[in-house]
């Protein structure tokens, strides 16, 4: 075991020596990442976005010129990106992330309900537990699915890991996910007989 | 001797039906909770093919709360008592990582003395967590002994967050910007007296459980689950390192302080049930190392929390910022439109995404085999639930 944890501990100084400058946590200050589909609230000015760090901006460019118009990226902020893809192509794109670029597993997948823009927009929390140089890095993909009729396919062959995830997301959110073995209720009461809750229109009672 | 065809006619000939056993006959359908003293607030149903499980199917959802609608209801600093309502034992991890968001989200800066401050609790609660957890994991296997001294030592440290935070398990300390209070006096010395005290009892705890041959022979080898299995099923914390991924969070994004504090992330490689409860002890006994570093680096005075205005608020924006919980990551994604209450928060919890490896390891085992399997996934039903 002493040799494991030689092995070990020579990966992590690597580890923690590439990523040290990206994951230095408190000290940057965040002045607005500009939000592409947030309410238009505070609209922070452009110019003051920080430039983004090289190894992340590789790697978008890597998924920008693979998929040319097919993909978005939304920010690039150090160890996260989040790139937005059509419902269309988000299964291509997640098996090029998967096979090509190394990230092997979902951390979660989760909806957020935009009422005004009247879509619900779906992320997927990727990281890598296996290449290196990714360890720290989440990678955000996210599609947009229209709140009248959620249609979005799921993501549950190429990543297993999102399987209870969407499922969640089905009840809270009322997304479908095409493909997913077992679109049913998981965490909500059987005899629930309302809006999936995490919908905006929904409201707590007495609030 | 008849053979079966000879038995069947004989059968047939005294006027009797012959009836064959299907496979359905063979299968017996069992609910393990979620009133079952062995699964905690959770209910899973197994297929029992005789002695060994066929089918699992995991129920969760009798603790749900609704914590991320909660969220939208309140203002950031109102959410920090109900977000840490899922995992009590844990409590000040729980809102680490929410602090962070928030922090990052509103570009606050932690004093220095506050970030050692909040590391070293949440230190001592990942301790209070695993202690619960291993106790748990000992009366579930027939030990006892097991049940009631790690319940017993985790007093110690509960009695010290206790004098920290004024609250025995819900703290409530992490905040956004710092920590609520600074340390009261002679806490230092408290702290070392009570982690050399702890080290003492771990060898003690390696010998009458770990060491035990019974206990080796009910978990080693049972229910392995591969490295490449464990990166698929998207598993974390000490499932994962149990595989053989030496993943913490604290060692490759590390948040506040971690990055100057020396520490080896512990794995094993084996994927059994005994490396998945060996792996948290393990964890135990760094941590200790941890502390005694964080203690000495302290700087021994200064502020220990930004003072927030009231209702504070950010630009709009997102953050998805994690923490080394008790349990593996624990995530926190929230977005903001601008206002001071969050539009959306989403927690995502290592026993949610430890819950898929369930039916994963359960089916081809033994039914005996259940208690050593489902709790050795360190999972917590309040917190999968949410």
């Amino acid at each position: 075991m002493s040799s494991d944890k030689e092995e070990q501990k020579q990966k992590a100084a690597k580890a923690a020596g590439a990523e040290k400058p990206a994951a230095k946590p408190a000290p940057t200050p965040k002045p607005a990442a500009p939000p592409a589909a947030k309410p238009p609230a505070a609209a922070a000015p452009p110019a003051k976005e920080p430039e983004p760090p090289a190894f992340e901006k590789g790697l978008a460019q890597e998924l920008v010129s693979k998929f040319g118009d097919a993909v978005k990226i939304v920010y690039i902020k150090p160890v996260r990106i989040k790139v937005e893809t059509a419902p269309s192509s988000i299964v291509e794109v997640a098996t090029y992330l998967r096979d090509s670029m190394g990230f092997d597993h979902a951390e979660s997948a989760s909806g957020t309900d935009y009422l005004k823009e009247n879509h619900i927009e779906v992320n997927y929390h990727l990281g890598s537990y296996t290449r290196e140089d990714l360890l720290a890095h989440i990678m955000v993909l996210t599609t947009k699915a229209n709140r009248d009729d959620p249609r979005l396919p799921s993501l549950v062959r190429v990543y297993p890991s999102v399987e209870y995830h969407e499922r969640e997301t089905f009840e809270m959110l009322g997304v479908y996910f095409e493909g997913h073995p077992r679109m049913e209720r998981f965490l909500l009461p059987e005899d629930w007989a309302d809006i999936p809750p995490l919908r905006k229109d929904f409201r707590i009672k007495g609030r | 001797m008849a053979t079966l065809e000879e038995k069947i006619e004989e059968t047939r000939r005294l006027g009797l039906q012959v009836v064959k056993e299907t496979e359905e006959d063979r299968l017996m359908t069992l609910s393990i909770g979620p009133q079952h003293p062995g699964s905690g607030h959770f209910r899973f149903t197994v297929k029992v093919d005789g002695d060994y499980i066929v089918y699992c199917d995991p129920d969760p959802g009798y603790v749900h709360r609704g914590e991320e609608k909660m969220c939208e209801y309140r203002n950031v600093i109102q959410n920090i008592p109900h977000l840490e309502r899922p995992v009590i034992h844990d409590s000040t991890n729980v809102t680490y990582s929410y602090s962070l968001a928030v922090e990052d989200l509103m570009g606050i800066q932690v004093p220095r003395r506050g970030q050692f401050i909040r590391a070293i609790a949440s230190e001592m609660n990942r301790q209070v967590y695993t202690l619960y957890w291993l106790a748990i994991y000992g009366i579930f296997l027939g030990h006892s002994t097991m049940f009631m001294w790690p319940a017993g030592d985790r007093e110690l440290f509960i009695d010290l967050l206790e004098r920290l935070t004024g609250a025995r398990v819900t703290h409530a300390y992490n905040i956004p910007g710092g920590v609520r209070n600074d340390m009261p006096e002679g806490f230092k010395q408290r702290c070392l007296d009570h982690i050399n005290y702890f080290e003492k009892r771990l060898k003690e705890y390696e010998d009458i459980f770990y060491n035990m041959p019974l206990f080796r022979q009910r978990t080693e080898g049972v229910a392995v689950l591969s490295k490449e299995d464990a990166v698929k099923l998207g598993v974390t914390g000490s499932v994962l390192r149990a595989s053989g991924v030496p993943y913490d969070i604290r060692k490759v994004e590390p948040y506040d302080v971690y990055n100057e504090i020396d520490f080896k992330v512990q794995y094993m490689k084996t994927g059994d049930s005994f490396a998945r409860s060996y792996v948290p002890f393990l964890d135990m006994k760094e941590s200790c190392h941890i502390m005694r570093q964080l203690l000495d680096k302290m700087p021994q005075s200064g502020e220990v929390r930004t003072k927030l205005q009231p209702n504070p608020k950010g630009p709009a924006g997102e953050a998805y910022r994690r923490v080394e919980s008790g349990r593996g990551a624990l995530g926190y994604h929230i977005v903001s439109d601008g206002t001071p209450k969050p539009y959306r928060v989403k927690i995502s919890v290592g026993s949610f995404r430890n819950m898929l490896a369930l039916p994963f390891l359960l089916v081809g085992n033994k039914l005996a085999d259940m208690p050593a399997v489902y709790w050795s996934l360190n999972y917590w039903p309040v917190e999968a639930d949410r």
